[in-house]
């Protein structure tokens, strides 16, 4: 029985650790990552609230920790997130719709994609954080 | 005795009328998980403008600007569409990559309650501040 269990050489599928994803399966992933990032990144919005409807005391914390460093690389990434979230969530309807399903319109609308969200990422804290823009015009 | 004839016995037209396999449900999922997408994008457009807008407010500025009838209605509608979306989010990931039947169901149910419960908190909280500020 064994020796011809071993004789038998059947394909082996790609596997996850070796396997060079195309980007068009990173896109994929990264819209499920980015899906549960999303949802911790609800508590910051809960935490907000939460707290400026408790006490005084709590909302400052909450405002001090989103106001640090820290705090402002967490919501840049969570901006981010967001932005890719919803631009490949709209691909995700198109393609409900039967469109742009092949290979290549895949790939292509992977880059429409990240550019969208890199360019909504980039409009919204330049325009958007003081803080950024002084760092940008105190380059200038 | 033939496998087909047990099911002949057991099996109603009606499963055929439902059109349903053993997941006993079809497109609701997905259909809610689009219609919560559609109704969360504009809603998040508003939220990013608002915190832009609220950078640095103070404990009272946050609580007026919070108790802004427009602002606490869309503020609830956001929390209530965007927690209801992450929770049918959630609950496939969950299905999908944990094997563990016991550890699936114990998360799925988890995930849920903390879903309500941190939902509940919010609107509460919001409410709460619109109730009471500038009464």
């Amino acid at each position: 029985m064994s020796d011809i269990t071993k004789k038998v050489e059947r394909p082996l599928s790609p596997h996850l650790q070796v396997y060079n994803l195309p980007l068009t399966a990173l896109m994929s992933i990264s819209h499920r990552i980015t899906g549960v990032a999303l949802t911790l990144g609800m508590l910051i919005v809960a935490a907000f609230l939460i707290a400026a409807g408790s006490s005084e005391a709590h909302y400052n914390l909450v405002m001090a920790i989103a106001s640090s460093k820290i705090g402002l690389i967490i919501l840049f990434l969570w901006s981010f997130a967001l932005y890719f979230h919803m631009f490949n969530g709209l691909r995700h309807m198109i393609w409900d719709t039967g469109r742009f399903l092949e290979k290549d319109q895949a790939m292509r609308t992977n880059y429409i994609v990240l550019m969208f969200a890199v360019a909504a990422t980039i409009v919204t804290w330049v325009f958007g954080c003081p803080y950024v823009n002084e760092i940008i015009s105190g380059v200038k | 005795m033939p496998d087909s004839k047990y099911k002949d016995e057991f099996a109603t037209p009606l499963k055929n009328a439902k059109g349903l396999g053993s997941a006993h449900d079809g497109t609701h999922h997905w259909m809610m998980q689009k219609v919560t997408a559609i109704i969360i994008t504009p809603l998040i457009v508003w939220l990013i403008w608002s915190i832009i807008g609220l950078q640095g407010a103070s404990y009272d500025e946050f609580r007026f600007w919070l108790a802004q009838p427009a602002n606490a209605v869309l503020m609830i509608m956001l929390i209530v569409s965007v927690l209801y979306h992450s929770m049918l989010g959630l609950q496939v990931v969950t299905e999908d990559y944990i094997s563990s039947e016991w550890f699936k169901l114990m998360k799925l149910i988890g995930q849920k309650i903390f879903i309500m419960t941190l939902g509940v908190l919010c609107v509460f909280s919001i409410l709460k501040i619109a109730f009471t500020v500038g009464v």
